[in-house]
């Protein structure tokens, strides 16, 4: 089943504040054709509570994702949005003593990827992660992006090359990357080294990429660049993105949910939850009220 | 007025303290100078006994009777060899041992207990580890009084500064290291001989090789499990000139070491022999110091590469 969602995209195509240097060589290959359509659904949360231990961090959350659109989450620190994130790729399977309660169906063959039955290895082959800090390996350019794919078996020098150029492309770093290909990952800034684990995670194609907080370490023009990025991959792949700033998230995103202390708040399109938000709680947040 | 006096007193306050902070600098100039010219007297000690005994005569020639013709060549020569045993079953088992209990067991008290007892073991007298090798390795496992009981005695001594090495190289990698290799579908075993090995590998080997120039040195687990002979031959080559071409008897030669050597010329009467044991305990400082330089730059270089 494909329940739609009701809310009515809205336009994505406003502009970036962007210095004009820097938007000049970027390749706009994904295009935003598509947001005329109504989104399918990608993911539907249900129940989800998760606990850390005895402590609970996610309370009984109930969220849609829609497909190949952008979701923002957002909240004060510490209320769960980063937590919620992390169990679309079972990141907290790495660590003793957490615990899922509740479903995340992915659609479209309806698996619920917290379930125990689910091989979080599959799971993480499916939806791909950008982390807050820009996390690249000790190694090169080149080889960061391919790690992916030859997680996957991937080993053919040629399939390689071409995709290692497409990610690069796509994530607005080949005409800066091309000519030091083998160069060390720490050679770049870090606004560079961002968009190269954003590559890196492209290179498998997932269906649906997690950003944690993407720009948090980095200066305003590199997060331009990251902003604009994500508007670019709209369309193309699904995105859910946490931010604690709230301009990026009314920028960048189609819908935004607000949490706080581990409860989903409200839930509806971006524009409607920045200029009349439903909740008494998300207006305080939103204007600022919240510490 | 007020303020001139004011200030006055502050003056004769911070005059006060740096007395302090001086007599401090002083007192640490003394200590590091008890250290580091005691280290040079031995050297200069050494080397004005041995310096005259060092030519290439001495590197090619077998104990003898008559300490000017006597030479370090079956001791050097053991020396490598049963380093040799030593890495490579050190190394193997060391590292394995860690990167299971740093990556792969569970955080209980049981691995608690384990990480305490191999910490512990690296500060047991080495005569206990000879002791048990003799038991173990001559007696039970019949390896007599080889270079293979002498270099898995001394690997068992290495064990635990391996493993301790390494799992601190390993802990040094940042998790989100580990978490960028998982979120693209990376096992554990990938995760960890993909990532968390090679980042960790010069770590690793300066460990390798202070544990080794640890091990150059000791004498008494290997006088106990009955090293101390006058080797007047060389042990079997390991390569041949006939099919199969490599050969493992070596392993199961009796054999002398540097400070064993060392240990027989000073026990000796005649004050020739001990001219001869400061040369060869020259060139056991020589080895000791080079492999203690090479971890530096291991380490050095890889600073300068990797930073989390």
């Amino acid at each position: 089943m494909h329940p739609e969602i009701r809310t009515v995209v809205k336009d994505i195509n406003r502009p970036l504040p962007m210095t004009p240097a820097e938007t000049a060589p970027a390749p706009r290959r994904l295009g935003a054709a598509s947001s005329a359509e109504k989104p399918q659904l990608k993911a539907s949360v249900r129940n989800l509570n998760f606990y850390y231990g005895e402590t609970q961090a996610l309370k009984d959350i109930n969220l849609d994702i829609a497909e190949k659109r952008v979701t923002a989450l957002i909240g004060p620190s510490g209320c769960g949005k980063t937590t919620y994130l992390r169990c679309f790729n079972r990141m907290h399977d790495l660590y003793p003593g957490n615990r899922y309660e509740g479903e995340i169906i992915l659609y479209p063959n309806n698996i619920n990827i917290i379930g125990a039955a689910v091989d979080p290895i599959e799971v993480r082959m499916r939806i791909g992660m950008v982390f807050q800090k820009p996390n690249p390996f000790p190694k090169s350019i080149y080889e960061n992006v391919a790690y992916g794919l030859r997680v996957r078996g991937v080993s053919k020098r040629s399939v390689l090359d071409d995709k290692v150029e497409a990610a690069l492309k796509d994530a607005a770093l080949w005409d800066e990357a091309k000519d030091r290909l083998h160069d060390l990952a720490f050679n770049l800034s870090g606004g560079q080294q961002q968009r190269l684990c954003i590559a890196r995670a492209l290179a498998t194609d997932p269906e649906i990429l997690l950003f944690d907080e993407p720009t948090s370490a980095l200066d305003p023009i590199a997060t331009a660049r990251i902003e604009e990025l994500i508007v670019e991959l709209r369309g193309r792949v699904t995105i859910i993105i946490v931010t604690h700033n709230m301009q990026q998230a009314a920028r960048v995103s189609d819908y935004t949910a607000f949490i706080y202390l581990g409860e989903l708040i409200e839930f509806g399109d971006t524009d409607i939850i920045f200029t009349n938000p439903g909740k008494k709680q998300t207006e305080d947040y939103i204007t600022g009220r919240y510490g | 007025m007020d303020d001139t006096r004011h200030s006055a007193d502050l003056k004769a306050m911070i005059a006060r303290h740096k007395l302090k902070d001086r007599a401090f600098a002083v007192l640490g100039v003394l200590a590091t100078l008890v250290g580091l010219v005691t280290l040079v007297v031995l050297i200069a000690d050494l080397a004005v006994d041995g310096l005259s005994r060092l030519s290439w005569q001495f590197f090619t020639s077998f104990p003898s009777r008559f300490a000017e013709k006597a030479g370090i060549l079956s001791a050097w020569v053991g020396t490598v060899l049963v380093m040799l045993v030593t890495v490579f079953s050190a190394v193997p088992l060391g590292v394995a041992a860690a990167l299971y209990l740093e990556e792969y067991a569970p955080k209980n008290w049981v691995t608690d207990l384990i990480e305490i007892n191999v910490t512990n073991l690296a500060g047991v007298p080495s005569i206990v580890y000879g002791l048990m090798a003799i038991g173990l390795f001559v007696y039970t496992l019949n390896l007599g009084q080889s270079i293979l009981t002498a270099g898995l005695t001394l690997a068992l001594l290495t064990l635990p500064v391996v493993i301790v090495t390494t799992r601190e190289a390993v802990r040094a990698i940042p998790s989100s290291i580990r978490e960028a290799a998982y979120a693209l579908g990376a096992t554990q075993w990938q995760t960890v001989s993909q990532h968390v090995l090679p980042y960790s590998l010069a770590g690793i080997m300066t460990g390798v090789i202070i544990g080794m120039a640890r091990a150059i040195g000791e004498t008494a687990p290997l006088i106990t499990i009955g090293a101390l002979t006058f080797i007047a031959f060389l042990p079997p080559a390991p390569l041949g000139t006939q099919p199969p071409f490599l050969s493992f008897e070596w392993l199961m030669s009796p054999f002398t070491v540097m400070p064993i050597q060392m240990f027989n010329w000073v026990s000796r009467p005649q004050a020739e022999f001990h001219l001869n044991a400061a040369a060869a305990g020259l060139i056991l400082l020589a080895m000791t110091l080079l492999m203690n330089a090479l971890a530096m730059y291991i380490r050095y270089r890889y600073r300068k590469r990797i930073k989390w």
